[in-house]
């Protein structure tokens, strides 16, 4: 008995420390709740690439170059936690095709953030101008026209990037680098522009972001010049698909919008908080006045419950959209019901003469069959409208497959350890009571 | 069990819910909206008092807007609905909402959903129907699969079967109705509702027929004769609250959420409210009366 009641105590501070972790993580802002954009305002855009000229295998590789351009763009715009991400879709409607969804937090003027997106990416190369500082590679540069000067080169004049490992005896052996191989018009501009300016640094620029600076060593007559910056195997083979991509881009084409003023997802929340505040409430007072004692115990799992998966959210992390909040208050009113189960058949059990603790024993044991049962329907039902998933529709089904899982876990260990930790063994009198239900049938 | 005895009565009143429901789905029809279609919804508010609705019109008229609905929303906003906007169109929707100025108006929500978009979500909701419909039939497959006498044990997932169809009928004429009064349009929000519902309500029926079958057991293993329909009674008595109780708390919390929720999930809410009465009603006052009519009829042709 000692036993039980310490591991009751236990799961209580356990319980205590994880709300205040929760608690601190988002006050603190360390790990906050991640909004969607229905709820943190913002933009959404989908693109539909268009791929047709490119080759089947290059494909994946064209997006990638295509998500990371847009990234890019999208940071040298200031958004904050922007994602950009590729996807494969329209099976279901006839043809699949390519798609970029890119998403927007806080921006709410949709015009502003399609005309951010919609330019195709755009390869320059410039050359240091010669007093200015030798500058860091990958980030957006305000005073751009003042350190750089425009070469006579540009990304239209680029055939091919391609990674290949240093097999010339001046450099590292078998370092990774970048050959560019220019067409026949840019070899000539580029052997003349080699020529002259020996020993000056040449800038490669993708959407005005510095993304390599090698130093011209000699004049190159061949058309190909080669790219060496202590590279990562896997850098220089990014390098090489931006190079070949932001050269030749992929046409996008916008299909779809959605955009949420901060407000009125400020008030979704708000709002959300409030049902979830009074829905909790509201049941735990319906149980404490049916189930009496247990009713109390089956509050506090659920408290605990409510604790487990806000940790969860936090944790995972759980992106949450007003979908995703209401099936969470939804999945408080379930999370009650394994309680309801065990606790009717409690009393079934107490009807038949048996000692609260045997009751409760058997109440548990006997009930979970058919918890089982209405978890399985339920899970049924998350996991197929969790494939169904448009963001709106996946936001609800991850909690509510979630919330299932989690409150048959915490309805059923943490309220089975609770009860037996009060030890109440009377067959009459005051725990009689204690267990009763509030009417009689 | 006054259920299991009035139980024509029952059937009756069920049949009176499933028959306005079904008019209320044939007459009001039921209107897809541009999750499915394809198209744009538009919510803008007028902080300093809308316009009317032929202001709105002919700024919406003048930018080539056509076949488009408006709808007046909340205190001050108007709700737009669209086809596809060309470019044109998209760039200046702010200006043509605020009627140049005159009105000016902020969109607080625009959506706009590709035709093939639209198309593909229609499919995959399709999809998803069936898809939880089979599952959940080899679920009841699964859940009954021990034979016993004197229904056999297909009967009872064919029953849990039609309680599960009347389940889906309830709130879709609901929402059909409110479609006619409030603009509610089929939306993959809708879609989801209903597979909730799907997953919840055939739970409370196999409670009831898992006792049904629990009760014979005993029944034979004690060798006590009693007539079904009192067996079937007694499990519908023994089982009724649990089956109340466990779908009142769904439904406080649903009721909290459509009372101080979010605005974006109030229909969803209300939808899942209706759905889920349904679901808690059809088990306890069609499953279990139905099966008993089953039994005797059954027993007469023996």
């Amino acid at each position: 008995m000692l036993q039980r009641r310490l591991w009751a105590i236990f799961v209580l501070l356990v319980g205590a420390g994880v709300a205040w972790l929760v608690y601190s993580a988002e006050v603190g802002g360390t790990r906050p709740f991640r909004l969607g954009l229905d709820l943190s305002g913002g933009t959404q855009l989908v693109y539909r690439a268009d791929t047709n000229a490119i080759r089947g295998g290059d494909v994946g590789d064209a997006m990638n170059s295509l998500r990371d351009t847009i990234e890019r763009r999208v940071n040298l715009f200031g958004v904050s936690e922007p994602i950009v991400q590729t996807e494969r879709g329209g099976a279901l409607a006839g043809a699949v095709e390519e798609r970029l969804i890119v998403e927007l937090p806080g921006v709410t003027d949709t015009q502003k953030a399609i005309e951010l997106i919609g330019q195709t990416p755009v390869l320059e190369f410039r050359l240091l101008k010669a007093d200015a500082p030798i500058p860091g590679e990958g980030e957006p540069m305000p005073d751009l026209n003042d350190m750089f000067e425009p070469a006579a080169i540009t990304g239209e004049h680029l055939a091919s990037a391609q990674l290949q490992f240093n097999q010339s005896p001046g450099g590292i052996p078998n370092e990774p680098v970048v050959v560019l191989k220019f067409n026949s018009e840019g070899a000539q501009i580029f052997a003349d522009l080699t020529k002259n300016n020996i020993d000056r640094i040449f800038g490669i620029f993708l959407d005005g972001v510095l993304i390599s600076s090698p130093v011209i060593r000699e004049s190159i007559p061949n058309g190909e010049a080669v790219i060496s910056g202590n590279f990562a195997a896997q850098e220089a083979k990014e390098l090489a698909r931006n190079l070949n991509f932001g050269a030749l881009p992929v046409p996008i084409e916008l299909i779809s919008t959605q955009t949420v003023a901060g407000t009125l997802g400020a008030k979704a929340v708000r709002d959300g908080l409030m049902a979830g505040l009074w829905g909790v409430i509201a049941v735990a007072l319906f149980m404490v006045l049916w189930y009496r004692l247990p009713g109390i115990i089956a509050s506090f799992a659920l408290l605990l419950y409510i604790i487990a998966v806000l940790a969860l959210f936090q944790l995972i992390p759980v992106t949450l959209t007003a979908a995703g909040i209401a099936a969470f208050i939804l999945s408080i009113g379930m999370a009650v019901d394994a309680n309801i189960l065990i606790f009717e058949r409690t009393r079934e059990e107490l009807a038949g003469g048996k000692t609260a603790s045997d009751a409760t024993k058997d109440g548990f044991a006997r009930a979970w069959p058919s918890i089982r049962d209405s978890n399985i329907s339920s899970m049924i039902t998350a996991v197929i409208l969790f494939w169904l998933g448009t963001s709106l529709v996946k936001g609800f089904a991850l909690v509510f497959g979630l919330g299932v899982l989690v409150s048959m876990l915490t309805a059923i260990t943490v309220s089975r350890t609770f009860l037996l930790a009060l030890g109440l063994e009377a067959k009459i009198g005051f725990s009689r009571f204690l267990f009763g239900s509030g009417m009689r049938s | 069990m006054y259920i299991v005895k009035h139980r024509n009565i029952f059937f009756a009143i069920t049949g009176a819910i499933v028959l306005a429901s079904l008019a209320s789905l044939f007459v009001f029809g039921m209107k897809a909206g541009i999750d499915f279609t394809g198209g744009t919804l538009a919510q803008v508010n007028y902080s300093a008092g809308r316009p009317t609705a032929e202001t709105l019109t002919q700024s919406l008229n003048s930018a080539g807007f056509t076949g488009y609905s408006l709808r007046e929303a909340g205190a001050n906003d108007y709700i737009l609905r669209a086809q596809n906007m060309t470019d044109v169109q998209r760039a200046s929707l702010p200006e043509t909402l605020s009627v140049n100025g005159e009105n000016p108006g902020t969109v607080i929500q625009l959506n706009e959903i590709g035709p093939t978009i639209g198309l593909e979500l229609r499919n995959k909701a399709l999809i998803a129907l069936a898809l939880v419909l089979l599952c959940i039939l080899f679920f009841i497959a699964f859940a009954f699969r021990k034979v016993s006498q004197p229904v056999s044990s297909w009967m009872y997932g064919l029953i849990a079967l039609i309680a599960l169809i009347h389940d889906v009928i309830v709130p879709v004429g609901f929402y059909a109705a409110l479609g006619h009064f409030v603009g509610a349009q089929v939306d993959t929000l809708f879609v989801t509702a209903v597979l909730t519902v799907l997953g919840f309500s055939v739970h409370d029926t196999i409670v009831v027929f898992d006792r049904v079958r629990e009760n014979l057991r005993v029944n034979h293993d004690h060798n006590r004769k009693e007539d079904f329909a009192d067996t079937a009674g007694r499990s519908l008595g023994q089982t009724f609250v649990r089956s109340v109780n466990t779908s009142i708390t769904v439904l406080i919390t649903l009721l909290a959420l459509y009372i101080l929720g979010p605005e974006s999930t109030r229909v969803f809410s209300l939808t899942l409210l209706v759905g889920i009465i349904a679901g808690t009603y059809s088990s306890i006052f069609l499953a279990t009366p139905l099966l008993v009519s089953v039994e005797r009829y059954f027993a007469k042709r023996r």
